[in-house]
């Protein structure tokens, strides 16, 4: 029997994997390992850092040093390994919860402070592993496990937040447009400093059930295709008509000095 | 350098004779022992701490981070320790609450680091041991914790040296309890010559990767560390892992796991305790304090000697796990003991579960931000003693 092309980067023993079938976070892995393949990421150097949710368990599979298991902590992790040996190429998986909700305070400073860390965003829109409640990117007036009558919550726009912030590589693309969403990783992986890559995702167990009204993954996909539009296409139509959208594209991409630590470095003070 | 400290041998361990704050003596004991990370969130009465790590850090070649707050501080504690790095935080009651979940994780993927709570009465800056329970259980899941307990500037560098040393000893954070009063008190502190200082490092895997088992513990349960990027490929999951890491729902693997890392510890409380004795030899009514409640209690026993009572003092360095063989022996001995503590009485629970039926245990608290004073101490032991 042939095995996979990108078998070998995944850890030995950690099939099968948890993921439903259909699940958008999968996909990520998969256009992770085609982004990792075709930049030859040395798979020793990395870390890869994951906290709570479906997407965190995207590090639980790769052959590389991973941590897991915190909500919402992975940025400060990385922080604190970046700043020892800056050397590590760190890279940061986290669904909408993860990374906004329980998480969004270091998101912001970890913006702000430019470290060089990619992190990979999978928003499926609402928060999957616990049984489909409405998160904080889930689109307005939908029915979810905890919005048994469709959502008042207003929903945040994560790439937005990022550029605020001070991130210095922000994008979105959507798990339907594979070869778009590999592009987005692989950018957000060669820059240096703040990256982050958002992939809109399908969560046909979690959101397509009760919010959507389908758990076809073809059929969510479909939907987020209709909800998309490019960043060229959203500058040039009315952008009130656009609310609640997904607005693909990269929104920012520049070259700033990346953080090394609170105090000024050793070398600063030599006299 | 602007703001530094000028006129010393070596940049890292300044040898010699001090008059020094409390607070500056941990930073001084932390790099005496080879930090080179250290992340905090200002909160007072631990303040000091950041400011001089911030000033001392750069000159020693670490890193020092202001997180944006005490969450962040704990896991970019964790994580450059899974780094390599030998690294700490500092914090004060209120910000401590913060941390536990980073502690749980610590514990759970075995890293070493050291924490630092300056216990402060609830949103004030007053004397209290009122965290000594949540300086043994405040983090989520069957653990142990190292928790030492210094009392006085000197024994704040002594034991933050020794925290190190024992965090990486045992892959485990060590959480030094310290307390607004010495935190913030200055006196003499004698720093010794650098090769003098016991530096113990985590013990490191001698195979080649292939055949690294990484939450394989040694014959003491501990199991050897890689750094990240050394390609180990190691995974660091709060999950129940088997011994290759591996997330495991599996009951045997629960089980194996929280004995080895509650094993490795309790089994060598010996090597952990800090305990000592003033006046033991004959004394039949023995005062138990930890911290600096053990300075008013050391002049009350004193004088309680000068008017002729068989009093001694056990004076505990150590908190967790608790020295259970010193108290013990101890209320073999004595016909009664004193809990002194600056809460409504916590630890007391500790010693009557030790010595209930052995000897009388009674307990000496106060809850007024303040310390005691050797007079109210006195007037127990007197009381005790009639």
């Amino acid at each position: 029997m042939s095995t996979h092309p990108l078998h070998h980067y995944l850890r030995e023993g950690s099939l099968p994997h948890f993921f439903c079938a259909g699940c958008g976070a999968a996909q990520v892995l998969n256009y992770f390992l085609v982004a990792v393949d075709e930049i030859h990421l040395n798979m020793d150097s990395l870390v890869a850092i994951g906290g709570v949710g479906c997407t965190a368990r995207i590090p639980v599979y790769l052959k590389a040093d991973a941590l897991h298991g915190v909500h919402g902590r992975t940025l400060p992790w990385a922080t604190g390994i970046k700043l020892h040996n800056p050397a590590l190429k760190v890279v940061v998986f986290a669904g909408d919860g993860d990374a906004v909700s329980i998480g969004g305070n270091h998101l912001i400073h970890t913006a702000r402070r430019n470290l060089d860390v990619t992190m990979i965003v999978v928003n499926n829109l609402t928060y999957g592993m616990t049984g489909g409640q409405v998160g904080p990117t889930t689109p307005r007036a939908l029915t979810t496990s905890t919005t048994p009558y469709g959502s008042r919550e207003r929903p945040l726009d994560i790439c937005n937040l990022a550029v605020v912030a001070g991130a210095t590589f922000v994008g979105r693309s959507t798990a339907e447009r594979p070869r778009n969403s590999i592009s987005l990783i692989k950018k957000a992986l060669q820059h240096r400093g703040f990256a982050l890559a958002e992939v809109v995702a399908q969560c046909p167990t979690g959101f397509g059930r009760s919010a959507i009204g389908t758990t076809d993954a073809i059929e969510s996909l479909r939907w987020i295709k209709r909800h998309t539009t490019t960043r060229r296409q959203s500058l040039e139509a009315d952008r009130e008509g656009l609310s609640g959208e997904f607005v693909t594209g990269i929104f920012v991409d520049k070259d700033e000095s990346v953080f090394e630590g609170t105090s000024v470095a050793a070398s600063e003070i030599e006299e | 350098m602007k703001g530094g400290f000028a006129g010393t041998r070596s940049k890292r361990v300044l040898t010699g004779r001090h008059f020094m704050l409390g607070n500056h003596a941990v930073v001084e004991g932390a790099l005496a022992a080879g930090c080179d990370f250290f992340a905090g969130y200002p909160i007072t009465p631990a303040n000091e701490i950041s400011e001089r790590m911030a000033a001392r850090m750069p000159e020693v070649g670490g890193k020092f981070l202001q997180g944006e707050d005490e969450l962040c501080s704990i896991y970019a504690v964790t994580g450059a320790a899974l780094a390599g790095a030998r690294a700490m935080t500092a914090t004060a009651s209120a910000g401590y609450n913060y941390m536990q979940e980073g502690i749980e994780f610590a514990v759970a993927a075995e890293i070493p680091c050291v924490i630092v709570d300056v216990q402060r009465c609830r949103g004030e800056n007053f004397a209290t041991q009122a965290d000594i329970m949540q300086a043994r259980w405040g983090a989520a899941g069957d653990h142990e914790m190292i928790v030492l307990a210094p009392s006085s500037v000197q024994e704040m560098f002594d034991y933050t040296v020794r925290a190190f040393n024992l965090a990486e000893r045992f892959r485990t954070p060590v959480l030094i309890l310290s307390e607004a009063t010495i935190a913030l008190t200055r006196e003499p502190l004698v720093i010794p010559a650098e090769d003098r200082i016991e530096r113990v490092s985590r013990p490191r895997p001698n195979g080649p990767p292939e055949s690294f088992v990484p939450f394989r513990g040694d014959e003491r349960g501990i199991p050897p560390m890689a750094n990240l990027g050394e390609g180990y490929h190691v995974l660091y999951s709060i999950n129940p892992h088997d011994e290759r890491g591996g997330i495991q729902w599996s009951s045997d693997v629960f089980e194996n796991l929280y004995e080895r890392i509650t094993g490795k510890i309790q089994h060598y409380v010996d090597e952990i305790s800090i305990a000592e004795g003033f006046h033991l030899s004959d004394a039949d009514t023995v005062v138990i304090a930890y911290g600096s409640e053990t300075r008013p209690a050391w002049d009350a026993v004193t004088t309680a000697r000068g008017r002729g009572i068989r009093a001694g003092l056990l004076k505990l360095g150590s908190v967790w796990p608790v020295p259970e063989k010193e108290i013990l022996q101890v209320a073999r001995q004595a016909r009664r003991v004193l809990v002194v503590e600056m809460n409504l009485g916590k630890y007391a629970g500790e010693v009557e579960r030790l010595c209930g039926g052995i000897c009388e245990v009674l307990r000496v608290t106060k809850n007024r931000g303040q310390i005691h004073t050797a007079a109210e101490i006195l007037q127990a032991v007197l009381e005790a003693a009639r």
